[in-house]
C-alpha cells in the first residue's frame, strides 16, 4: 500500500487525531465552563471530520448533528441556569485520577499491541461478519446504504433499543424539570422573545427550510448517507430556533408539551407494532419479509421502482421506512421535550429576575 | 517502533480516553464532569471505528465497479488487493461498527441530557455544582437533627 | 425445572412468541403508561403488563425445561448476521425473578408512591418503571453482546431518574443520583470497550458464536484485555467491591419501591451479564481460571469482609440494607468464583434468595415510610408496636438475611458454604462463615430497634400501611419462608443454570 494516496489519507487521519488530543488536553487545562462546553463543540466538529476520512459519513453526520449541535445546545442551558463561575482547581484532587489514568491507560496499550494492524482487511473483525453484511445486503435488502441495512433490518432490534433509550431520556428529563410552576408546563404569561427584526425575518424563512432537510435526510437514508436519527435531530432544530427567536410561550401553544411526550410515545409504538405485525403475519419479530401478506403484495405494481428485483425487496424498504418514521417521531420529540424542560426552568427564572 | 505507526490510531483513541477519564474524576465541577463523561465516550466510539476501517476502502454505500466513482477508486488500488478483498469490483470499509457507534452517539447524548438536568436539580437544591460544597451543605443539614421521626408526604 | 414440564400456560403459537413479547410487552406498557390520562390509569396499565411479562416469563420457563435452549432470531436473519434471543436456564430463571419482582413492585407503587414522589410525576414514574422492566428482562434473555449494552442502558438511564425522583423525600437523592449515573456510564463504556477488544479479536458480536471462536484462539492479549474491562464495567454496574461507591447513596435516596426494584434487580442482571462472559463467552483456560481465584475471589472476600463492617457502622437504616447489598454480592461472587458446578448453583441459587429478601427489607421500609419519614435506627425504635404488620415481614426478611433456619436465606447460605468445602477452598468457607457473623451483627442491631425499644418520647406516631401495599410485602416475605421450607423450584432451577453454564450436572 505505498500509494500517495493512501499516505495522504493515512497522513490527514494523523494529522486530526493529533487535533483531538490538543482540544483534548485545551478542555482538561480550561477553568472556564464556557470555554470547554465551546471546545467539547469543537472536539465534536473534528470528530466528524476524521470520521469521514474513516470512510463513516452516516456516523460523521450524526456526531456533527448530535455531539456539536445537540449537545452544545444542552450543556448551553445547564450553565445558564447553573450560573456557574470559573472552575476551581485543587491540585489534591488531580493526583488519584492521574494515577489511575496511568494506570488504565498503560494496561490498554499493552493490550492494543494485540490487535491487528490499523486497516488490515484480513483482520476477524473485517473479514468476518462485517463482510458478510456487504455481500448479502444487496440480495437481502436491496438498499444501497449498507449501513441504514444493518441498522434497520439486520440489527433492527439495537435500533429498537436504541429508540427506547432515547424516550427513556425524554422520560427522565421530564421527571426532573417538568413539573410544577418552574416548568414549561405553565409557561410565562409575556412572551420573552428577542424583538431583533433580522432574527425574526431570518427566521421565519430558515424554519420551514429546516424541516425540509430533516425529511430529505429521512428518506433518503436508505440511498446515502442519513436515517431516523439525523433527521430526527434535524426536525428538532425548528422548534428550538422557534422557542429562542420568538420566545418560549408561542413555541408552547403551538406545539404543547403533551402532545410532544405523546409524539415520542408513538414513534416507540410504531416502531414495536411494525415488529408486532410481521409476527401476526406469520413471521418473526421485526423480520420484514413477513410485513406485508401476500395478498398485499399482489397489489403492489410489479414495475414501480424499475428494477424487477424490488418485487422481493418490498417488504424490506417499506419495513426500514416505518421504522425511520418511528426513530424520527421519537427522537424529535424527545429532543423538544428536553429543550422544553431546560428553557421552561430558565424562563422562569427571568420571571423571578424582572 | 513500527508498532507506533501501525497502531497509532489506537495509541491515539486510548490517550483521548484517558484525558476524558481524567477530566471526569479531577475535577469537582459537576458540569465540567459531564463535559469529561462525553469526551469519555466520544473517544470509546473512535476506537470501534479504527478498528473497522480498511485500507482503500470507501463509505459502506454499494456502488458499481464501472461508475466514475468506482473506477476513480480502483485506479489507486492493486487490482490484486481488490480482488481478493473487494466485493463486485469495490473495496469498501466494515458497516458493523459504524451502526454500533451510531447507537453509541445517541446513547451518550441521552446520558448527557439526563445527567445536566440532575445538575440543575442539584444546583437549585444545594446552591452549587462543586462536590465539596455539596457535601459541606449535607453535613451542615445533617447536623441540626430534627425530631426523631417527622410526618412523611411530599 | 420439573415443576415446569407439565404445564402449558399458553397457547404454543403465543408461547413460539413469548421470548420477545416478554421484552415488547413492557416496552408498550410504557408507552401507554406516559400516554395516560390520570395516575390511577398510569398504575393500572403498569400492574396488567406485568402481569403479562409475568405470564410471559413463565412460559418462556417452561419452553426452556422442554426444549434446553431457545434461540429466537429476531429479524429472521440467522446467527451470526442477524441479533438473536438466546435464553437458556440461567436466562430464563433471572427473566422469571425480574418479571415477578417487576409485578409485586407494580402493584406496591399504587400507594406507596404517594407519600414519596410528588403527585403530577406518577405518571411519567410508571412508565419509567416499565421501562426499566423491559431493560431488565432485555438484558438477560439477549444472545447478543453489543444488545446487552442497549438494553442495559435503557434500564440504567430510567433508573438514574427513578433514583433523582427521590428527592421529594431526602433531597441527598439528588447527589447520589448523579453519583450513580456516573459510576454507571463509566461502567458502561468500560463494558463497550471490552466489547470492542473482543470484535477485534473474533470478529462477531454473537456471544455463543464469539465463544466458539475464542476457544481456538489460545492466549490472546486483545481478548484478556476485552475480558478484563467487560468484568470492570459490569462490576460497577452490579456494585462488586472496590467499585460500589455509588450504591449506598443511591439506595438511601431513592423512593422505596425503586430500591426494591434496584436491589432485587439491576446489580443481579450485571451479575448474570458478568456469569455470562466468565463462565460461558469466555474459554476455560490458565487466563479464566487466574482471573477467577486470584482477582475475583479475593475481592469478593473483601467486599463480604469491609462492607459487613461498614454496615455495622452504618447509622440510617437504609444505608445498612445498601452496605449489606455489596456484601451479599459478594457472597454470591464467591460461589460463581469457584467454577464447579455446586458453586455455581449455590451462588444462583444465592441471588434469587438476596433479591427476594433485600425486595422484602426495602418494601417494609417503603411500608413504614407511608406514614413517617423515618432514617436512623434509632428513628426506627419500637415501630413495631405501631405498624406490626409491616414489622413481621421486616423481621421474616432480616431473619432470612441473617440466616435463621426456616428461611430461604439460611439454605442460601448452607449450600454455598458446602460448594466451597466440597471444591477444597477453605478460606471461602471461613469467609464466609465470618460474613455470616458479621451479617447476624447488624440484623440484630435493626431488629433489636424495631422490636424490643420504645418508640422516642416526641416521635411522631406511625401507622400501618394500607392493604394495597401489605399484599405485595407479605407475598415477598412469605416466598423467602415458604422457598425456606421446600425449596425444590429455585433449588432446581438454580441447578439447572448451573449445568447450562458449566455442561455438568452439580
Amino acid at each position: 500500500m505505498n500509494d500517495i494516496a493512501l499516505q495522504a489519507s493515512f497522513a490527514l487521519n494523523v494529522a486530526l487525531l493529533l487535533m483531538l488530543v490538543i482540544v483534548g488536553i485545551a478542555i482538561a487545562r480550561s477553568r472556564s465552563l464556557l470555554a470547554s462546553i465551546l471546545l467539547l463543540g469543537i472536539y465534536s466538529l473534528v470528530s466528524a471530520a476524521w470520521l469521514v476520512v474513516m470512510d463513516a459519513a452516516d456516523v460523521a453526520f450524526t456526531e456533527a448533528v448530535v455531539g456539536a449541535g445537540i449537545s452544545t445546545v444542552v450543556l448551553l442551558g445547564a450553565i445558564l441556569l447553573v450560573r456557574a463561575g470559573p472552575v476551581r482547581h485543587d491540585w489534591r484532587m488531580t493526583i488519584p485520577p492521574a494515577l489511575l489514568v496511568l494506570g488504565v491507560g498503560g494496561l490498554l496499550i499493552y493490550a492494543v499491541t494485540g490487535l491487528p494492524e490499523f486497516g488490515d482487511p484480513a483482520s476477524p473483525a473485517n473479514a468476518h461478519v462485517g463482510r458478510s453484511y456487504l455481500i448479502e445486503t444487496p440480495k437481502e435488502i436491496g438498499v444501497p446504504n449498507v449501513v441504514t441495512a444493518v441498522l434497520s433490518s439486520y440489527r433492527g432490534f439495537d435500533t429498537l433499543g436504541e429508540t427506547v433509550v432515547v424516550f427513556a431520556a425524554g422520560i427522565g428529563v421530564a421527571l426532573m424539570l417538568g413539573f410544577g410552576p418552574r416548568s414549561a408546563l405553565s409557561p410565562p404569561p409575556v412572551a420573552t422573545g428577542d424583538h431583533h427584526v433580522v432574527l425574526r425575518v431570518t427566521a421565519k424563512l430558515l424554519i420551514p427550510l429546516i424541516m425540509l432537510y430533516a425529511f430529505y435526510v429521512q428518506f433518503h437514508g436508505d440511498l446515502g448517507a442519513g436515517g431516523g436519527f439525523q433527521a430526527g435531530v434535524i426536525l428538532a432544530v425548528a422548534p428550538i430556533l422557534h422557542a429562542l427567536v420568538f420566545g418560549l410561550r408561542e413555541t408552547i401553544e403551538a406545539i404543547p408539551v403533551h402532545a410532544v411526550r405523546s409524539v415520542a410515545a408513538l414513534g416507540v409504538l410504531l416502531f414495536a407494532g411494525v415488529g408486532l405485525v410481521c409476527i401476526l403475519n406469520g413471521g418473526d419479530f421485526l423480520d420484514y419479509d413477513y410485513l406485508f401478506p401476500p395478498s398485499v403484495e399482489a397489489m403492489i405494481p410489479p414495475g414501480l421502482m424499475g428494477d424487477p428485483d424490488h418485487a422481493h425487496h418490498w417488504g424490506q424498504h417499506f419495513g426500514i421506512f416505518f421504522i425511520e418514521l418511528g426513530v424520527l417521531f421519537t427522537v424529535s420529540a424527545t429532543m423538544v421535550t428536553i429543550f422544553y424542560g431546560f428553557a421552561g426552568r430558565a424562563a422562569d427564572e427571568q420571571e423571578a429576575a424582572s | 517502533m513500527s508498532m507506533a505507526v501501525t497502531h497509532f490510531n489506537y495509541i491515539a483513541v486510548i490517550v483521548l480516553m484517558m484525558i476524558g477519564l481524567y477530566v471526569l474524576f479531577a475535577t469537582g465541577n459537576l458540569i465540567k464532569r459531564m463535559v469529561g463523561l462525553a469526551l469519555f465516550q466520544t473517544s470509546t466510539a473512535l476506537f470501534y471505528i479504527s478498528l473497522g476501517k480498511v485500507s482503500g476502502g470507501t463509505a459502506a454505500i454499494t456502488i458499481y465497479a464501472d461508475s466514475p466513482e468506482g473506477r476513480a477508486l480502483a485506479a489507486t488500488l492493486d487490482p490484486a488487493y481488490v480482488d481478493q478483498f473487494g466485493i463486485n469490483g469495490v473495496v469498501y470499509s466494515n458497516p458493523l461498527p459504524h451502526v454500533l457507534i451510531l447507537t453509541a452517539i445517541v446513547v451518550g447524548v441521552a446520558t448527557l441530557s439526563v445527567g445536566l438536568s440532575i445538575v440543575v436539580r442539584i444546583r437549585e437544591a444545594y446552591g452549587t455544582v462543586e462536590t465539596d460544597e455539596i457535601e459541606a451543605v449535607a453535613r451542615v443539614e445533617a447536623a441540626q437533627s430534627g425530631p426523631a421521626r417527622s410526618e412523611a408526604g411530599a | 425445572m420439573i415443576l415446569f414440564e407439565a404445564i402449558y400456560v399458553a397457547p404454543p403459537a403465543l408461547t413460539a412468541q413469548a421470548p420477545i413479547l416478554v421484552i415488547a410487552g413492557p416496552l408498550i406498557g410504557a408507552c401507554a403508561a406516559v400516554l395516560s390520562p390520570g395516575a390511577r390509569t398510569a398504575w393500572m396499565i403498569s400492574v396488567l403488563t406485568a402481569a403479562f411479562t409475568l405470564w410471559m416469563s413463565v412460559a418462556v420457563a417452561g419452553e426452556v425445561a422442554r426444549a434446553g435452549v431457545i434461540d429466537y432470531a429476531l429479524g429472521g436473519f440467522a446467527q451470526p448476521m442477524g441479533i438473536a434471543l438466546r435464553i437458556d436456564a440461567l436466562g430464563a430463571t433471572m427473566a422469571l425473578l425480574i418479571a415477578s419482582v417487576g409485578l409485586l413492585g407494580a402493584l406496591y407503587s399504587g400507594h406507596a408512591l404517594v407519600s414519596e414522589v410528588k403527585p403530577e410525576k406518577h405518571t411519567l414514574f410508571q412508565s419509567g418503571y416499565l421501562l426499566c422492566l423491559a431493560g431488565f428482562i432485555g438484558l438477560v434473555l439477549t444472545g447478543d453482546a453489543f444488545n446487552a449494552f442497549v438494553f442495559l442502558e435503557v434500564s440504567s438511564i430510567g433508573t438514574y431518574a427513578l433514583v433523582g425522583v427521590g428527592e421529594a423525600r431526602d433531597k441527598r437523592a439528588l447527589p447520589a443520583a448523579f453519583n450513580y449515573l456516573i459510576f454507571g456510564t463509566v461502567g458502561a463504556t468500560f463494558y463497550v470497550l471490552g466489547i470492542g477488544f473482543l470484535y477485534a479479536a473474533t470478529g462477531t458480536l454473537n456471544m455463543a458464536d464469539m465463544a466458539m471462536r475464542l476457544a481456538t484462539l489460545g492466549d490472546n492479549t486483545a481478548a484478556q484485555a476485552g475480558l478484563a474491562f467487560v468484568v470492570a464495567g459490569l462490576g460497577i454496574k452490579a456494585a462488586m467491591f472496590p467499585l460500589h461507591g455509588w450504591l449506598p447513596g443511591a439506595y438511601a435516596g431513592a423512593p422505596s419501591l425503586v430500591s426494591v426494584f434496584l436491589a432485587a434487580t439491576a446489580t443481579k442482571a450485571a451479575i448474570y451479564l458478568i456469569i455470562r462472559f466468565v463462565l460461558d463467552v469466555f474459554p476455560e483456560g490458565e487466563f479464566g481460571a487466574i482471573f477467577l481465584r486470584w482477582i475475583l475471589a479475593p475481592l469478593a472476600a473483601t467486599a463480604v469482609i469491609v462492607c459487613s463492617v461498614q454496615a455495622i457502622f452504618a447509622k440510617e437504616v437504609r444505608r445498612i440494607l445498601a452496605f449489606s447489598s455489596v456484601a451479599q454480592v459478594g457472597f454470591i461472587m464467591l460461589g460463581v468464583s469457584l467454577a464447579t458446578a455446586a458453586g455455581v448453583s449455590a451462588g444462583v441459587y444465592y441471588l434469587i434468595a438476596h433479591a427476594l429478601l433485600k425486595g422484602a427489607l426495602f418494601m417494609a421500609v417503603g411500608a413504614f415510610a407511608v406514614s413517617v419519614r423515618a432514617r436512623t435506627v434509632d428513628d426506627f425504635a419500637g415501630i413495631a408496636c405501631e405498624a406490626p404488620w409491616s414489622a413481621a415481614a421486616f423481621g421474616v426478611g432480616a431473619a432470612s438475611l441473617a440466616g435463621v433456619p426456616m428461611t430461604m436465606g439460611f439454605l442460601a447460605k448452607w449450600t454455598l458454604i458446602s460448594a466451597a468445602l466440597e471444591a477444597g477452598a477453605v478460606w471461602i468457607a471461613v469467609t464466609l462463615a465470618i460474613g455470616s457473623l458479621l451479617t447476624l451483627i447488624y440484623v440484630w442491631r435493626m431488629l433489636e430497634a424495631i422490636f424490643f425499644r420504645m418508640p422516642a418520647a416526641g416521635a411522631e406516631r406511625a401507622r400501618e400501611a394500607p392493604v394495597g401495599v401489605l399484599v405485595p410485602l407479605f407475598i415477598l416475605a412469605g416466598l423467602s419462608l415458604l422457598f425456606g421450607v421446600t425449596s425444590t423450584l429455585p433449588a432446581s432451577m438454580a441447578d439447572a443454570s448451573a449445568a447450562a453454564l458449566t455442561g455438568a450436572a452439580p
